[in-house]
């Protein structure tokens, strides 16, 4: 069993510098890779159907900023704290959780059910994004690295290290190892 | 249009039960269905009452059918439903199983626990004997226009819920006893202190359900006075009335004279409210959206 | 014994497959199956798709059509049943007479399940549906204890099918208007139970309030979780008492009954859970496939940890115990 189940936080060091630096390179980074993966994955779209048009609010809080995604325009923008547009729906959790959540290692009931997930706001709008995001398997390990092909194998290097350092899942596991 | 009264859903006791049935063979109703719905642990306690109150209707010129349960579970319910039909009345079903007791070909009733939507199933049951169906009461009304059209076809006589408590659930677990913190097993019928239901409200004081035994109520009492026309319209035959412990020969009346328009809804409504203050009501299922809304205004918003 | 696992998204389908479900239920994404929920379901591509990756690995695929079709719009139930027979589904699920009449005439050689909607709590309620329709498997209502299960498949021909984890409705299922008198929608009607777009969650007074269609359904302290407003789990007042009148926030746990359900003669295991995501699917089936292995070994099954991947992280065995009623 992974450790990461939503528990873990992100190292203060790494917290200190997201403080000070602008937010519109994270702004446009994470756009580019939404973008990225909606092209791969016509079908999250698809499945998110009518509520493609909702705002939602992603409220990692061992972030020192909120995102704010906009499915129909494939935008992800991130915004200070306090600062952030109105959404229709609000999901809050740690970054564990996240990504946790989104490479198939937990089950996003189980952490509504126990806290470490909050949600607020429009619930169809939410399960339909949670709904499309799990049956997308989604890596994002493997998608930073298809967009930086360049870069390949020193990012897979990284990303590893950073994900022994940290305990945060990010890439999709091997399930079986995982159950 | 006429009316039909519904089972008592309720568990009253012995002289209660007659008391109810010989007021009721004054009321200008046309038939009425009596027996045990909820709970086969009550009939000992009033079964007694039931050949006398099928007499008495039947010689106020009343049409007398039988229910079955709503939900049969075990061997003596079973043989419970089997023995129906020897009662020499008509059986109205109200637990599908009960159709494994009628011979194909026996006229029988369906009440509005059996899940009737749509077209094919309705043609199924009359090609199967049914001869009178009350509709399930979440049904939209959309849906009732439909089918009264195939019931007049096939020479069936179709009934909607007209009012009282809204019966919303059957379960295998008794709530009553629950709420006296008993099993089922040992509830000492304690559902009896409760002749109209036990009320259950949100936490925030909102009135909403009412427990029967296994059985679960809305709170607000159905009223579909406003709809009758409409009803009566597409080939609606008969109103069905749910007892209720006070006032209900009166109410029998009064709903008696809408079709033919010797009363307007309002005054209804108004002689409802006189004679029962706290009474809540509700019409949403006859507007098709949420069944707790009364005259399009949901109970709380 | 079969395990029967849920599948609500293809992805969810695969995880089960590959975690040893011997079949899958899942259903078309409309009305016509009992989750329909939003991002949910499958499309006539996806099923056919989703049915090739389950019979590759031996595993059968099983369409949930199992709401009450609409008066005036039977057809899309009808087309629903075609297309699960064209995607070489194994059986379809159904619980409306007149559906079962339609499948058994226009599709007799398509395998025809009972769906718990049905409610068919007793051998002579299954017998009728068995000799009027052909159905071959029954789903049992969640409404039976274990001896009660036992009696009823001594008197039957046809399999039975019983929920061993997953939510638990405490009403006869298919015959529960609750959710459609606080919002006009209804798992018989519409296929959902306590929709998504009725919830509401609101801060008040340092008190997370959670209501369905205006009515109050949970308060909790705020920083607690407030549970998801399914009519039946709530917390209401009742003259002196205020508690879960009708359940606690607790889903079903056979897992240690399953010995016992075997020697009932139950055939299949279901669990229930299509609206949960894969990673849930993965855990609960490798679990459960861990319990039907050592008993097909004549070995002790493993004690199963599952708790916390429940609603209110805490189980019961329900009806399945004497005891709930």
């Amino acid at each position: 069993m992974l450790a990461a189940r939503g528990d873990v936080s992100i190292p203060r060091i790494l917290i200190l510098p997201m403080r000070v630096l602008p937010l519109w390179p994270v702004s446009l980074g994470l756009s580019a890779l939404a973008r990225r993966i909606l092209q791969a994955h016509p079908e999250i779209l698809s499945r998110i159907d009518k509520y493609q048009s909702k705002g939602f609010a992603l409220d990692i809080t061992d972030l020192p900023f909120a995102l704010h995604l906009d499915p129909a325009r494939a935008a992800v923008r991130a915004w200070p704290r306090g600062a952030a547009p109105p959404a229709d729906a609000r999901i809050s959790g740690t970054l564990a959780g996240f990504l946790a959540m989104l490479h198939g290692v937990e089950d996003g009931d189980t952490l509504f059910f126990s806290g470490a997930l909050q949600i607020e706001g429009d619930m169809s709008a939410v399960l339909a994004l949670r709904n499309a995001l799990d049956d997308a398997e989604l890596d994002l390990g493997a998608e930073v690295q298809r967009a930086l092909p360049m870069l390949a194998p020193p990012l897979r290097a990284a990303i590893a290290r950073f994900e022994r350092l940290t305990g945060l899942p990010l890439r999709r596991p091997d399930l079986s190892e995982v159950y | 249009m006429d009316l039909t009264v519904a089972p008592n859903p309720f568990f009253w006791n012995a002289a209660f039960v007659r008391d109810f049935y010989a007021q009721l063979a004054g009321a200008p109703v046309a038939r009425v269905v009596l027996g045990e719905l909820v709970c086969s642990k009550r009939l000992p306690f009033w079964q007694d009452e039931i050949p006398q109150a099928i007499e008495t209707l039947q010689a106020a010129g009343k049409e007398v059918a039988v229910t079955s349960l709503a939900l049969i579970t075990l061997k003596r319910e079973r043989k419970l439903t089997a023995d129906l039909l020897g009662l020499g009345l008509p059986v109205e079903v109200n637990d599908l199983s009960a159709l494994h007791h009628i011979p194909a070909g026996t006229p029988f009733w369906v009440g509005p626990l059996v899940n009737i939507y749509n077209d094919s199933t309705l043609r199924w049951l009359v090609r199967r004997g049914a001869r009178r169906i009350c509709l399930p009461p979440e049904l939209p009304i959309d849906s009732v226009a439909l089918l009264a059209d195939i019931a007049q076809a096939e020479g069936i006589a179709l009934e909607v819920w007209g009012h009282g408590r809204l019966p919303l659930a059957i379960s295998g677990r008794c709530y009553h006893a629950r709420l006296h913190e008993r099993a089922k097993d040992s509830c000492q019928f304690i559902c009896d202190a409760d002749p109209d239901g036990r009320d259950v409200d949100t936490l925030d004081g909102q009135r909403f359900l009412s427990v029967n035994g296994v059985q679960t109520l809305s709170q607000a009492y159905a009223c579909m006075a406003d709809h009758v026309g409409r009803l009566r319209e597409i080939g609606v035959s008969a109103l069905r009335l749910q007892p209720q412990s006070v006032g209900f020969a009166a109410l029998c009346a009064d709903y008696a004279r809408l079709p033919e328009g010797r009363m307007s809804p309002d005054a209804l409504v108004g002689n409802l409210r006189a004679a029962h203050p706290d009474m809540q009501l509700c019409d949403g299922y006859g507007r098709g959206g949420a069944g707790a809304s009364w005259r399009g205004r949901a109970l709380y918003r | 014994m079969e395990l029967v696992c849920p599948a609500g998204t293809p992805a969810a389908l695969r995880a089960a497959v590959d975690s040893g479900a011997h079949s899958v239920y899942c259903g078309f994404a409309d009305a016509t199956n009992a989750r329909n929920f939003p991002g949910l379901n499958f499309s006539r591509a996806e099923l056919a798709e989703g049915v090739g990756y389950a019979h590759a690995q031996g595993a059968k695929v099983l369409v949930a059509i199992n709401t009450f079709p609409t008066a005036g719009d039977e057809g899309l139930w009808h087309c629903a049943v075609a297309d699960a027979a064209c995607a070489g589904a194994d059986a379809v699920i159904l619980a409306d007479l007149g559906l079962l009449a339609h499948a058994a005439e226009h599709h007799p050689d398509l395998r025809r399940h009972l769906s718990v909607q049905a409610a068919a709590a007793n051998p002579d309620a299954i017998n009728f549906y068995a000799e009027a329709f052909g159905v071959r498997r029954v789903v049992l209502p969640r409404v039976l204890s274990v001896e009660e299960i036992a009696a009823i498949n001594r008197e039957i021909a046809v399999e039975t099918e019983v929920f061993v984890f997953g939510g638990l409705c405490v009403m006869a299922e298919g015959r529960c208007s609750l959710s459609s008198y606080a919002t006009g929608r209804s798992p018989n009607m519409n296929g959902v139970c306590s929709p998504p777009e009725f919830v509401d969650y609101a801060n008040e007074g340092g008190q997370n309030v959670a209501r369905l269609g205006g009515f109050v359904i949970h308060r909790t302290p705020n920083g607690a979780s407030a549970p998801y407003p399914t009519l039946c789990k709530g917390c209401f007042t009742s003259a002196d008492k205020t508690g879960h009148v009708f359940e606690d926030a607790v889903s079903l746990d056979a897992s240690t009954l399953v010995p016992r359900l075997a020697k009932a003669g139950v055939t299949a295991l279901k669990i229930e859970g299509r609206q949960r995501s894969r990673a849930y699917v993965g855990q609960i089936v490798r679990a459960f496939r861990a319990v039907t292995d050592a008993l097909e070994a004549g070995r002790e099954p493993p004690a199963l940890a599952l708790a916390r991947l429940s609603e209110g992280q805490s189980a019961t065995t329900g009806a399945y115990a004497k005891t709930w009623r």
